[in-house]
């Protein structure tokens, strides 16, 4: 049952698992929820998506699945055959027959009519303008034109009568969406390397009952605190086309220096080249060397950009590329050099990824960052993370 | 037993359907939503509506799983040990159970409510995997196992503070408090003021809305931060033509202290005021 539910939902990025669908119909075969498409809906929900950020999709995958399954109309005993529900064709009609259609009388009166019909009625039936069945102008069926038409399940036709999943109403929670410092942090916070490091001043508990117990004395043991022990080294391009995402740079910004304390950070316009600085406002006067930073940070540094990748792409291949002064050697040398001493490097990108192949600039970063390459959100962020705490080999 | 919310509490029908179908499978129903959309006192009313006795589990960032299975207190054997005391030599004695022991041991079948489960660190929900699973555990030192006679019905809030594991989330069900719509927050406001005057509510709600809808804002209010606000008005007594003056230069809403909890938010509110009196002239 619900094979392609579930298939649909996997294809979609929401990770249903046997387990959730066995659990789906267990809870059907125990009857938590009475027959109605709703309350379905609701139930399969719970079972499938653990995240609000996934809930939109979840709408739009269950409308896909179950187009067709709602009946607007549910005061009728008879049952009506599946087939007739499938779509045919829309018709469309000219104004004659709107009006014509229009004629054909009030919501209760249709109402009525519907009933006799559907007692009358045997036969599966398609166009037409009297019978109930699909791509008609009678008001009793699917898929058809009537101002006051009576759905019997398919899809609404012109007319929409929308359903719940139909609302999308999580819209704004889907996971692509912005960030906040708080945000940044938890997201941050998968980069973190717990070990005891520096001068033990906490009691360890376990050693000394160990200790006491074997020794028959009070045998105290002492063992250094635990901290996060991540190193990082943060590169920010500034100025220029970085001008618009001042705001969210800020906020990744003062997320990650509250949330790691070996944080190195240095500030550089467009592309590495020999010298970077730490305090913008005498970025001409107190520049660091390149080469100093490399050879005082050891590998296990881990190296985050932050830049939109966007110049002209001499910048990059060209030595004396660059816009500002004369570069001896090419932006691709530096990061070379850079990506080589520190194996997990991740560059993150606050363009959205949807515009990085207009831009040649950030192709070829992105060649040279060996595709590390993540757009500034809550998921590139994760993404990111992920790669850096990865083992390097 | 089906829950359908309760005298004082309204229930969505989502949300209905994720607590009967958690309740009747007996899994984990894992509860997030804005802060102040009741999530841990859906728990409480799930609890009422059963009968069941309620247990709770406040997870700080201190807090480890064994901690709500037991606990061994070796120090206190220890101190026994020395001091020669007879109880040192029956190690149950030092076992000191914790809050999902209570609950798979508890003689009426109960509500367990884990609360806050982001709270603690990153590897917290997988150290519960097995035994919100099966609902046993093992205790090593007196080599007993403990099992739930009947699974009892387990609730857990989160904040979204950590992303919970994959294998957590497949053995919950799963249901986000969405803020409520107007209609929902009318029926809230009448459960709990059921003789506050209609107009009254009206008007501020019209005003929570607005201020919900301020751009900028650090924290929005929300539906307990309303109905403190309601409980203030009324005991204040305010005039309702406060509430209704239209004028602009009095942005901030009377005792606004229930609604916005930052001073960023009440700044921006007065520059707003600010700003609307400046254009009035």
């Amino acid at each position: 049952m619900f094979f392609n539910f579930m298939d649909e939902l996997r294809a979609a990025g929401i990770t249903a698992s046997l387990k959730e669908h066995l659990v789906l119909l267990e809870a059907l075969d125990k009857e938590v929820i009475q027959k109605r498409p709703e309350e379905f809906y609701y139930l399969s929900r719970a079972t499938f998506v653990k995240d609000e950020g996934l809930l939109d999709r979840f709408d739009q995958v269950f409308s896909k699945v179950f187009k067709g399954i709602e009946t607007s109309y549910g005061m009728q005993e008879e049952e009506i055959p599946l087939d007739w529900l499938k779509a045919v064709a829309e018709k469309y009609l000219s104004e004659e027959e709107m009006a014509e259609v229009e004629k054909l009388g009030s919501w209760d009166e249709i109402m009525e009519t519907l009933k006799e019909r559907l007692a009358e009625q045997e036969k599966r039936h398609e166009g037409g303008s009297k019978w109930i069945g699909t791509g008609g102008t009678s008001p009793y069926g699917n898929s058809g034109f009537n101002p006051e038409g009576v759905r019997i399940g398919g899809e609404g036709g012109q007319k929409k009568a929308i359903k719940v999943w139909d609302k999308r109403e999580f819209q704004n929670l889907d996971n692509t969406k912005q960030l906040g410092t708080r945000n940044i942090k938890v997201a941050l916070r998968r980069l973190r390397r717990f070990a005891r490091e520096g001068s033990a001043d906490e009691l360890d508990i376990n050693s000394t009952i160990n200790g006491t117990a074997k020794k028959g004395w009070l045998d105290i043991h002492m063992r250094p605190e635990r901290h996060n022990a991540v190193k990082l080294l943060l590169f920010l391009d500034v100025g220029g086309s970085m001008d618009p995402f001042i705001k969210l740079c800020e906020e990744l910004f003062s997320a990650a220096t509250t949330e790691f304390k070996n944080l190195e950070f240095f500030y550089f316009h467009n592309c590495v080249y020999e010298g970077v600085w730490k305090d913008n406002r005498r970025r001409f006067s107190e520049r660091t060397n390149t080469w100093d930073i490399l050879h005082k940070y050891g590998h296990d540094y881990k190296l985050i950009f932050v830049g939109d990748a966007s110049m002209s792409p001499y910048e990059i291949t060209h030595p004396g590329g660059s816009v500002e002064h004369f570069n001896e050697e090419a932006g691709v040398t530096w990061l070379h050099r850079m990506t080589n001493t520190y194996p997990a490097t991740a560059w993150l990108n606050p363009v959205p990824e949807k515009q990085w192949g207009y831009s040649q600039s950030v192709k070829i970063v992105k060649e040279l960052m060996n595709d590390r390459m993540y757009p500034l959100t809550l998921e590139g962020l994760s993404d990111a993370m992920k790669e850096l705490t990865r083992k390097q080999g | 037993m089906r829950f359908d919310g309760t005298k004082d509490y309204v229930a969505t029908d989502d949300l209905k359907v994720a607590v009967n179908a958690a309740v009747t499978l007996r899994r984990p129903l894992l509860v997030k939503g804005e802060p102040g959309t009741g999530k841990t006192v859906l728990a409480h009313e799930i609890a009422k509506a059963t009968g069941a006795p309620l247990i709770e589990w406040n997870v700080k960032s201190t807090t480890k799983a064994h901690q709500g299975l037991y606990e061994y207190d070796a120090v206190a054997r220890l101190r026994d040990g020395q001091l020669g005391d007879e109880r040192v030599h029956d190690i149950s004695n030092y076992i000191r159970r914790g809050k999902l022991w209570e609950a798979f041991t508890s003689k009426e079948l109960p509500v367990l409510l884990i609360d806050e489960i982001d709270k603690a660190d990153i590897e917290f929900p997988n150290d519960l995997l097995q035994e919100l699973d099966r609902m046993e555990f093992h205790v090593y030192e007196t080599k007993e196992t403990i099992k739930a006679a009947e699974r009892p019905i387990v609730v857990i809030t989160s904040n979204n503070e950590k992303e919970l594991p994959d294998a957590f989330l497949r053995r919950c069900f799963f249901h986000y408090i969405k803020f409520p719509d107007r209609d929902t927050m009318q029926e809230i406001i009448n459960v709990h003021f059921p003789d506050i005057q209609g107009i009254l509510v009206k008007k501020a709600m019209d005003i929570f809305y607005d201020v919900r809808e301020v751009p900028g804002l650090k924290k929005k209010p929300s539906t307990s931060e309303l109905l403190d606000w309601l409980k203030l008005l009324l005991a204040e007594d305010m005039p309702l033509e406060v509430l209704q003056s239209q004028d602009p230069s009095k942005a901030i809403p009377p005792l606004h202290g229930a609604l916005l909890k930052n001073e960023q938010d009440v700044m921006l509110f007065e520059r707003l005021a600010f700003m609307a009196k400046r254009e009035a002239r």
